[in-house]
């Protein structure tokens, strides 16, 4: 366990490099200049030059990315070209909005994903069944942005149940997880149904019904324990998805999360900041998937970890 | 605009003739503004930071205005100056002299009286290079800038301290847009210890003069600024509380707003919801409508052929049908015919420019040597609805013979590629355009049409040179008596209708601000778009339902 630990820390220690040499190349060849976005349009050229090599953006490339990485060692992840802050401070102050959005999101999911997958499978192949489906399938298809305006329309500002945008209250949480949630409770829904069903042929479920317990006994006590698993097992790689729909989600909510950071960073080309979220996020994508393999095998005994 | 030009002529007039300008900030209150009240202002963005010295952005530009005052300012709602921090001022003679004399008793927020010592540090502070301002380069006509620029200098030899309240600038060329350099933010009177003490964070705990002052800053989520009660100008500004909410989308806030959260939605109303708008009464009724100093234009790269040659660039002014792009952003602008915009002095109103004529462009084209047209590519930002004007442009070039591809791209990039000597034939300027940072015909010259701007990375995107002009640019500028502020405009009109003949850009539109605001806010229309202080005037508008 400890050995099968360390050799997945090292190889995520090796993917966060390789997604900071990435980045960072793919901004460095960018033709747009921050220093000409710095100094502004009335500046003189001796003041650009003066900036740029404050900045060491003068240096070649390598010097650059060696510098932002010894920086980087240190938790110093620079400081903003627009806003002139510590892009840090900025992260950790957005990130608990994040944070907050993406457990709310989760919550959506499971409850909405596993029972629509539980219906769908104890109603298989019947309308409710296939109503269900084509449900999920547009979860999984339609545009976030779309549904999120949607959402919005129907329950903020027709029928006034939830606050339109903003932060604060649990009433601000809903709309904004439901949006996020969607997605994943499509993709849940549909594992959710095929492990029900394969579940629901195994042996032990027909000795329960055997024995005459009632249908909800089985379907809660026997078959949803089991059918539960390899989906739970799943939540880890959900991070991923959520780290690309945040940035929309949070756009459309005024939700004050490292989505909206990132997304106003890149419409300014604000690279100190593109960086630092770019990394975090990237690190929460490389420990959602070590969580999910190593909880796995406890949830799940016939996985082994190697 | 020609009723603004000659009360200014007749009050500077006087002025001069005293040999000193005096003029009371102190103005007449609304006599039916309350005293009291909070209201809630949106905006998409982050605001970046509030030190006057580096903002530069839509929403911290009038933010800034209200926590710091300059020497001068303008009255508001208009593009007049007035002396603001200054009491009064004194031009010599030669124009390369200004004396101002303070307002006595003036406080930071943090209760220390603002001396002579602030201004001439706030000065030094902006044009070293250390503090990165995006507007030293305005600075550049004060003595000592050169030095303090290359970093031999850390103080302007031009500003000096006559005594507390007394400064005295000097500059190394007569300048008369002076006056509107003391007026912009990036000259803002800051209080040295305070920006020792928060370092390169003085952006986020900002302490001016201004009629507001800081309260609280939650990052990326809200803004919340108090009443400055130890104003000086007594009476102002009336609102107690402005909260401003951040990152909350255009139409979200429009939303927010007919559901009477919100009283101002400082990014205006989203294109998309537009004419929703205006075709009800009600909420028409709640917009206010103002002009903008700003042009949207199509550049044409000079040094590039085909564009190298006159006749081409005159088709092109000609080819393109501004009434329907117009049109297509829901009558949001007027239609342009010069570079200067119509709210700013020198804008020729007589001046007709180059009609809508397909046949006339043709045979230009002919004459140059192009008659079946050729291929080119028009760069455009990519965020609505500058691709859809570029498509509009693009179909107008076609009818002429001029295959245009669209290289839509994100703003930096348009950018980047406008300052490379042969990076881009032509730009459709949109969403990058110029919006004047002062209110004076100069502003729209030095770096878009200007030698100095034809420069690797520089703004003048056309790449047009023409020495014989920057003579007259200068010959202009030099005249700084306010007296003759009209065979100044008359100068500067004189030298965009010879922009206009040589044809380096084609001006196709200004936009037109459209501000909404909610049933409870007070104040005249013309603070709600201001042309200085944008969006909207914080200082003296106010809330009607105060008790």
């Amino acid at each position: 366990m400890i050995a099968y630990l360390a050799r997945r820390l090292i190889q995520a220690a090796l993917i966060l490099l390789g997604v900071s040499l990435i980045t960072f190349a793919l901004l460095y060849l960018l033709p747009a200049d921050p220093v000409r976005q710095i100094a502004g349009r009335s500046a003189t050229p001796q003041t650009v030059e003066s900036i740029r090599q404050q900045l060491g953006l003068d240096q070649p490339f390598i010097v650059q990315y060696w510098r932002y990485l010894t920086n980087l060692l240190s938790g110093d992840l620079g400081r903003s070209y627009i806003q002139r802050s510590e892009v840090s401070e900025l992260i950790v102050s957005r990130l608990p909005a994040s944070l907050l959005l993406m457990v709310g999101a989760i919550l959506c999911e499971l409850v909405i994903g596993l029972s629509m997958g539980l219906i769908a499978a104890v109603k298989r192949g019947t309308a409710t069944d296939q109503a269900l489906m084509v449900g999920s399938f547009i979860g999984v298809s339609a545009p976030q942005f779309v549904v999120g305006l949607l959402l919005l329309y129907v329950f903020a500002v027709k029928l006034g149940w939830f606050p339109i945008g903003g932060y604060g209250t649990w009433r601000h949480m809903v709309l904004p997880s439901l949006t996020l949630g969607i997605l994943g409770a499509g993709w849940y829904s549909r594992m959710m149904r095929s492990s029900m069903i394969d579940v629901l042929r195994q042996d032990y479920v027909r000795t329960a019904r055997a024995k005459g317990l009632a249908q909800r006994a089985v379907l809660f006590g026997h078959a949803l324990p089991n059918a539960i698993l390899p989906v739970v097992a799943m939540i880890g790689i959900d991070i991923g998805l959520f780290m690309g729909g945040i940035v929309v989600v949070e756009s459309v909510f005024g939700w004050p999360g490292i989505g909206q950071l990132a997304w106003q960073a890149i419409q300014r080309v604000d690279i100190p900041i593109i960086m630092g979220v770019t990394l975090v996020s990237a690190c929460a994508i490389v420990l959602g998937n070590l969580l999910a393999d190593i909880v796995a095998p406890f949830i799940d005994p016939r996985i082994k970890l190697r | 605009m020609k009723h603004w030009l000659t009360t200014t002529v007749a009050a500077s007039a006087l002025m001069l003739a005293l040999g000193m300008a005096s003029a009371a900030a102190q103005e007449t209150l609304d006599q039916k503004a309350k005293q009291g009240g909070a209201i809630t202002i949106t905006y998409k963005d982050d605001v970046a930071t509030l030190d006057p010295a580096i903002g530069y952005d839509w929403q911290n530009w009038s933010m800034i205005k209200s926590l710091f005052d300059g020497l001068m300012d303008y009255e508001p709602g208009t593009t007049k100056l007035r002396p603001e921090l200054a009491e009064s001022y004194e031009i010599s003679p030669d124009g390369k002299t200004f004396t101002f004399k303070l307002r006595k008793g003036v406080k930071f927020h943090n209760g220390r009286e603002m001396t002579a010592d602030d201004v001439k540090y706030s000065l030094d502070r902006v044009t070293n290079p250390k503090t990165q301002s995006p507007g030293a380069g305005f600075f550049a006509s004060i003595n000592g800038y050169e030095d303090v620029a290359g970093g031999k200098s850390e103080s302007l030899s031009g500003v000096s301290v006559v005594d507390p309240s007394t400064v005295k600038i000097e500059l190394s060329r007569p300048d008369a847009t002076f006056l509107h350099v003391m007026a912009i933010n990036f000259s803002h009177v800051v209080p040295k210890e305070e920006v020792e003490k928060y370092g390169a964070d003085f952006g986020k705990h900002p302490v001016g003069t201004g009629a507001y002052k800081m309260a609280e800053w939650t990052l990326g989520q809200r803004l919340v600024f108090e009443r400055n009660a130890d104003y000086w100008n007594k009476g102002l500004p009336y609102i107690d509380k402005i909260t401003f909410e951040i990152g909350q989308e255009p139409i979200v806030a429009l939303l927010r707003l007919q559901n009477g959260e919100v009283d101002v939605p400082g990014d205006g109303i989203p294109p998309a919801k537009f004419q929703e708008v205006m075709a009800d009464p009600e909420q028409k009724a709640r917009v206010v409508e103002g002009g903008q100093l700003q042009t949207g234009y199509v550049t044409m790269n000079t040094t590039m052929a085909p564009f190298d040659n006159v006749k081409v660039r005159q088709a092109v002014n000609m080819a393109i049908n501004k009434d329907r792009i117009v049109k297509l952003i829901n009558n949001r602008a007027v239609p342009a015919n010069q570079p200067l915009p119509p709210s700013m002095p020198g804008y020729d109103k007589a001046f007709t420019g180059y009609a809508f004529d397909v046949e006339k462009a043709k045979a230009l084209l002919g004459e140059a040597g192009h008659p079946e047209g050729f291929e080119t590519e028009l760069f455009v930002m990519n965020t609505d609805p500058n691709p859809r004007i570029a498509q509009a442009i693009q179909q107008d070039l076609a009818a002429i013979g001029i295959k245009a591809s669209i290289q839509s791209l994100a703003q930096a990039n348009v950018i980047a590629a406008g300052g490379e000597k042969d990076g881009a034939p032509m730009i459709w300027s949109g969403g990058m355009a110029w919006i004047a940072d002062f209110p004076d015909p100069s502003n729209f010259y030095g770096p878009i049409l200007g030698c100095g701007g034809a420069v690797q990375g520089g703004w003048n995107w056309s790449w047009y040179c023409n020495k014989e002009l920057d003579e007259k640019a200068a010959a202009a500028d030099s005249i700084v008596d306010p007296a003759k502020a009209e065979e100044r405009a008359k100068l500067w009109s004189d030298i965009y209708a010879k922009i206009m003949a040589d044809a380096p850009w084609a001006p196709v539109f200004n936009e037109q601000r459209f501000t909404m605001k909610s049933p409870r806010m007070g104040g005249d229309d013309k603070l709600y778009v201001d042309p200085v202080h944008i969006p909207i005037n914080y200082d003296y508008v106010y809330v009607n339902d105060v008790q």
